[in-house]
């Protein structure tokens, strides 16, 4: 868990971070959305130190994140920017291995991790542990950096436009990816964005940022159907915040038992998804199936559409 | 594939400019000059008037087969083949014409290369090279080249073959200071190459973290650069000659308005633009996520600076490392004039005794070593971008 208490930061007289806390939640993510210049890069590189905040303080488990020497809390904290940021001079292999050789473990150890987070990351060891970074594609360099990012089995993860510089297909992915990734290990990743839809499909938690202060931090029905504060309104989307809600709700939550002729939709998919199948195909209820091929009920267009209304 | 007949008629640009010009020096130009003694003018003779009548037509018949080779073959190494092969037969003719024109137990009569066969020479050198770039070998390779071209050429002048040829002769006379100069002129240019790497990778690292002074410093090595180089040396015989003076330890550590101080001491100031530019410049040109992200993961700033930025860098810092060997090679031969020593005071000698044979002992090897220095460190650079993007 990390813990930020009235973090500030004064550049040359201007007040970029302004008082912000909050507290993260271990095993989360927890996105901060917020337009350029709002403070969220300045505040996400506050908890690892690459700005030493000018008031307030971060605890990481409890510690104050100030006991230690900077470069070696940064060890113990992943940390993955836009645009990878990978060594050019070193492999794919050299790259991943960073913080493991920094933090002096054994060769073997470091060969096992490597192989480990290749796989992971659908990258064949054989083929991408020797390539140069200029040697892959947006999406893999991305996968790399993520990969090293994570490669001393940090607790905490930090993440700065991870999926900035990608095309749309290749970030849906990276961000399934993700969410893949935080289950696997437990991460605590906190990860900063300008995308409100990818705020709303990452976060467990979302907090708000303009003008250096942290408007709204809450879960993300909370921010569409109780916004406190109107820009995070706006911010969140006015015209289309149903539509949101309904993305954050899967087809399997809603399904009702009962069997019908309708289209067949993913349990995975989200309400929204569900509501475009069924009005494509003019039905009034469709088929919820399980991963395996299971029936698992029925979800209806009446359902959702309840479902679009704030509580 | 068997060539159209229009491919007959399409020449080699380059191999028809060489093979005019080689057979237009040969033929209009004295082979070889034969002088009375080392500094009085000489006489011209052909190559078909001072050898007998099978050595010129073998020598000659290799250069003609040359010159089809250099027009129409398009194959790299056929082409390098040829020109290697005029080189040698053109070689042993100077040397077979030295000896025979040469009275026995004459050590004042000289035989000089002639123009003609030095531009000849000089077109087939050029063949060479080109016929090695279409070849384009790795930079591994051309390392190789270098060290078996100048093995070859050391192990033929060492055969005693040339030794009556007039520059050899005058090498003959000189040895021992030739190899003493050699070594001085060395020591000079990588000496002060050295000093100025070890000065200039801090002061380059200095401007490219404190972007305000970086202007400053560029602009003051930069009209070091514009003073000509044997007007910096004068500047600097006063203070040096009045710190030998005052200091008498300094004056015995050779340090002294003139010799080998001042010499090194401007070559030295003369290498830190190229230097500090490039380090700035190589430095520069690191990638900002890079260097972001390898703080990010907790480098110190000297492992950011080490395993990060200099490696980066060090292309560009190499190829600043290459202008300036290669341009110290050729200034270092200036500094004989303040008593510097090096290749350059054969040049200076024989500049004033008018004897040009002692000129070219000086010169021919200055410009050796600079061919290979240059050639030295492109394969480096060359190497180090590789592994480095």
């Amino acid at each position: 868990m990390i813990s930020i208490e009235n973090l500030a930061k004064d550049y040359n007289g201007t007040r970029v971070v302004d008082g912000v806390s909050m507290q993260i939640e271990g095993n989360s993510i927890t996105v901060i959305v917020g337009t350029s210049g709002s403070g969220k890069s300045t505040l996400l590189r506050m908890i690892n130190r690459l700005v030493e905040p000018s008031a307030g303080r971060v605890l990481i488990e409890g510690r104050d994140t100030r006991e230690e020497p900077a470069h070696l809390l940064r060890r113990r904290i992943g940390y993955a920017i836009q645009g990878h940021g990978l060594f050019p001079h070193r492999t794919v292999e050299e790259n991943i291995a960073t913080v493991p050789r920094l933090l002096g473990w054994s060769a073997s150890r470091i060969s096992e991790r490597v192989a480990e987070l290749l796989t992971v990351f659908q990258l064949e060891p054989k083929t991408y542990a020797r390539a140069f970074p200029h040697e892959l594609s947006g999406g893999q360099a991305q996968r790399v950096g993520v990969a090293r990012a994570l490669a001393a089995e940090p607790a905490v993860l930090l993440m700065d436009e991870p999926f900035g510089a990608l095309d749309p297909i290749i970030r849906a992915k990276a961000q399934e990816d993700l969410l893949d990734i935080q289950r696997r290990y437990g991460t605590t990743i906190l990860l900063v964005t300008h995308d409100m839809d990818e705020a709303f499909h990452l976060g467990d938690r979302v907090g708000v940022m303009s003008g250096g202060r942290l408007l709204q931090y809450d879960t993300p029905e909370r921010l569409l159907t109780h916004p406190a504060d109107p820009l995070v309104a706006r911010m969140t989307g006015l015209t289309d915040r149903a539509m949101r809600l309904l993305s954050l709700t899967t087809a399997a939550a809603l399904a009702a038992p009962g069997s019908c002729a309708g289209p067949r939709i993913a349990a995975s998919a989200s309400l929204r998804e569900a509501l475009s199948e069924l009005l494509w195909s003019g039905s009034e209820a469709g088929l919820v199936i399980e991963a395996d091929g299971s029936p698992r009920g029925i979800v209806t267009v009446a359902a959702i559409l309840a479902h679009g209304r704030p509580a | 594939m068997r060539p159209s007949p229009a491919a007959v008629w399409h020449l080699d640009p380059l191999g028809a400019l060489l093979s005019a010009a080689g057979a237009l020096a040969l033929s209009c130009l004295p082979f070889v000059d034969v002088k009375a003694n080392r500094i009085v003018p000489g006489v011209g003779h052909a190559l078909t008037s001072v050898l007998p009548g099978q050595g010129a037509a073998a020598c000659l018949a290799v250069l003609a087969l040359v010159v089809p080779v250099a027009l129409w073959v398009r194959r790299p190494w056929l082409r390098l083949a040829a020109a290697l092969a005029g080189i040698t037969a053109l070689a042993l003719a100077l040397a077979a014409a030295a000896t025979l024109l040469t009275p026995a137990g004459d050590r004042v009569v000289r035989i000089a290369t002639g123009a003609g066969a030095w531009l000849t020479l000089i077109c087939l050198a050029l063949l060479a090279t080109d016929a090695v770039t279409r070849l384009k070998p790795s930079p591994a390779r051309r390392v190789l080249y270098l060290i078996v071209c100048l093995g070859v050429l050391i192990l033929a002048l060492a055969s005693g073959r040339f030794d009556e040829l007039s520059v050899m002769r005058e090498y003959a006379v000189n040895a021992e200071r030739f190899a003493r100069e050699l070594r001085a002129h060395v020591a000079l240019a990588v000496g002060s190459l050295a000093a100025a790497v070890l000065v200039g990778l801090p002061l380059g690292i200095f401007c490219h973290r404190v972007p305000r002074v970086r202007g400053a410093i560029l602009a003051v090595l930069n009209v070091i650069q514009t003073v000509p180089s044997i007007a910096l040396f004068g500047i600097l015989m006063a203070p040096l000659g009045a710190l030998a003076a005052a200091w008498p330890l300094a004056e015995r550590l050779g340090i002294r308005g003139i010799g080998a101080a001042p010499a090194a001491v401007a070559l030295f100031l003369y290498s830190l633009l190229p230097i500090v530019a490039n380090t700035v410049a190589g430095l520069a040109r690191v990638s900002r996520p890079a260097v972001e992200a390898a703080r990010g993961m907790g480098m110190t700033g000297a492992q950011v600076l080490l395993r990060i930025e200099l490696p980066l860098a060090l292309p560009v810092i190499f190829t600043g490392i290459r202008v300036v060997l290669v341009q110290n090679i050729g200034m270092v031969t200036v500094a004989a004039l303040i008593g510097g020593g090096g290749l350059g005071t054969f040049v200076f000698q024989g500049i004033g005794q008018t004897a040009i044979d002692l000129v070219l002992l000086g010169a021919i090897p200055i410009v050796a070593l600079a061919f290979s220095a240059a050639v030295l460190l492109d394969a480096l650079v060359e190497v180090m971008d590789r592994t480095h993007r």
